[in-house]
């Protein structure tokens, strides 16, 4: 067995250990929707409210954008900076094993939490509401690969350029709660005003977000949505591994 | 056989020069000590001969590999024990060892490591619910576990009391009887004249003295009437009693 398959199986040990994030990476997503099915009469009704369509399929893809920004602003960025300022990086740097397999490990386990989530919240979608799913399964899953790689860029850039721990959790916060905003998450669809839709297009987890929504309404994204997310990929993926200070 | 040769090392921080010209041999199963204050460059020299940092000028052999350029065959055959460097709070003792252990070619008995720094009880415990004592010994376990032929111990006594202080230093001198050479950091005296065969008593990043703790304190003689001891010789070589 390789070194990184041993450090992912002791993260993935110690990630189920935290029950908070563990909570937040793999229970949240499903334990929103039921909330959101009780809360939003006639959930899988078309409903004029909502233009017409139903309020499931408008909220669906968008709680799937706040369960990668979730995972990756909390979980994955608090993780790496830790691990940072208390030397476990260096000390893995005086091993056989380099440090990035660490973050590697790291980045495995919180993409498994993150799939295994978003597939839970999809499963209690269809067992609790009745949802079909996406129209689009494989538009669904490249937006929702494109946002994952984009936020998960961002949480490495974080993590490289900020000095410690309590500062990328700081700027972690920062990011998170208006990415939440751009990708819908107080308002869906139609819902968002035009000049923050602007915004949005323009940011990682809003353009991932209007892609998965375009996709579970059976469209094809817009072009410049998938750009937006995997630029972000290439560019903060890039910036972080030439960046990052491993103590 | 020569384990370590140190010819010129120097390292530059900015335009801070941390390290200035330091030479230094250390022989196979030698306890050979790094004596300095705070800020005497001690820790940036083992770094550089862990093969942590790249140093600006000079070079330095360990088991004759470069430590900057051979860093990845030099991993396999050192252990290293760092300042301030913690493990996952969760994680337990057993893991940590076992994880460790699978990191390296011929490791040694994770079990019988824990029992020789008296961690066996510990096995199940995570590393947060460890006392200081106790993670410094695991810490000293983990530099082991690989079967090292040199280990490089970072102040590894600092934060201690005295009973665990002193079960420490028993360990070292097991270490040694294996046949392992140690290189030892410290800014105490009764440590490096208890353990150390020899010394390099480091001083603005530059090599003050280098002896045995007993030439050192000879050299010395008298202090005030009394018979001078490792500190009297230290603070006479540093010329911190420049006042006196």
């Amino acid at each position: 067995m390789s070194a990184l398959t041993r450090l992912t199986g002791a993260e993935a040990r110690l990630f189920l250990r935290e029950p908070v994030s563990a909570f937040f990476a793999l229970a949240f997503p499903a334990v929103l929707v039921i909330v959101l099915g009780n809360a939003i009469p006639a959930f899988s009704e078309p409903s004029p409210d909502f233009g017409g369509q139903r309020p499931i399929n408008l909220y669906l893809p968008i709680v799937l954008a706040l369960a990668i920004g979730t995972v990756t602003m909390t979980s994955l960025l608090s993780v790496l900076a830790q691990y940072r300022e208390r030397g476990v990086l260096k000390r893995l740097a005086t091993t056989p094993v380099k440090p990035s397999a660490l973050i590697g490990a790291q980045l495995g386990v919180n993409v498994a939490a993150l799939v295994a989530g978003s597939a839970l919240m999809m499963l209690t979608a269809a067992v609790a509401f009745g949802s079909r799913g996406p129209e689009n399964w494989p538009a669904l899953l490249v937006a929702y690969l494109l946002g994952a790689g984009a936020m998960t860029g961002v949480a490495l850039f974080i993590a490289a350029v900020t000095p410690n721990a309590r500062a990328s959790a700081g700027i972690g916060t920062l990011v998170y709660f208006p990415m939440l905003f751009f990708a819908g998450v107080w308002t869906p669809g139609d819902m968002m005003p035009d000049g923050a839709q602007r915004v949005a297009d323009f940011t990682p987890l809003g353009a991932a977000s209007q892609a998965m929504q375009a996709a579970w309404s059976g469209d094809w994204p817009q072009p410049l949505h998938l750009a937006v997310a995997a630029g972000y990929t290439l560019i903060t993926g890039a910036l972080a591994i030439r960046l990052f200070r491993w103590q | 056989m020569t384990v370590i040769e140190v010819n010129g090392l120097t390292k530059r921080y900015g335009d801070r020069t941390v390290v200035d010209g330091v030479s230094f041999t250390v022989a196979e199963g030698e306890v050979f000590g790094i004596l300095g204050e705070n800020g005497a460059g001690k820790t940036t020299t083992v770094e550089c001969i862990s093969g942590l940092r790249t140093p600006d000028a000079g070079s330095i052999s360990v088991f004759g590999l470069d430590s900057s350029a051979d860093r990845e065959e030099l991993r396999r055959i050192i252990g290293v024990q760092l300042q301030e460097s913690q493990l996952q709070d969760r994680l337990r003792v057993g893991e940590a060892m076992q994880l460790y252990a699978s990191f390296y070619r011929d490791p040694a008995d994770w079990r019988e490591l824990l029992a020789a720094v008296g961690l066996t009880e510990q096995v199940r415990m995570p590393y947060a619910k460890l006392s200081g004592g106790q993670k410094q010994r695991l810490s000293i376990a983990l530099a082991l576990i690989g079967n090292p032929r040199l280990a490089i111990l970072d102040e590894l006594t600092t934060g201690l009391d005295p009973r665990a202080r002193r079960e420490t230093w028993r360990l070292i001198r097991q270490i040694r009887d294996r046949g392992v050479t140690v290189l030892l950091v410290t800014h105490f005296m009764d440590e490096a004249e208890r353990l150390c065969d020899r010394l390099a008593v480091l001083d603005g990043g530059k090599i003050v003295a280098l002896d045995t703790p007993a030439a050192l304190i000879a050299n010395v003689g008298d202090v005030d009437g009394y018979r001078a001891n490792l500190e009297d010789a230290f603070l006479a070589l540093t010329g911190t009693d420049r006042d006196n």
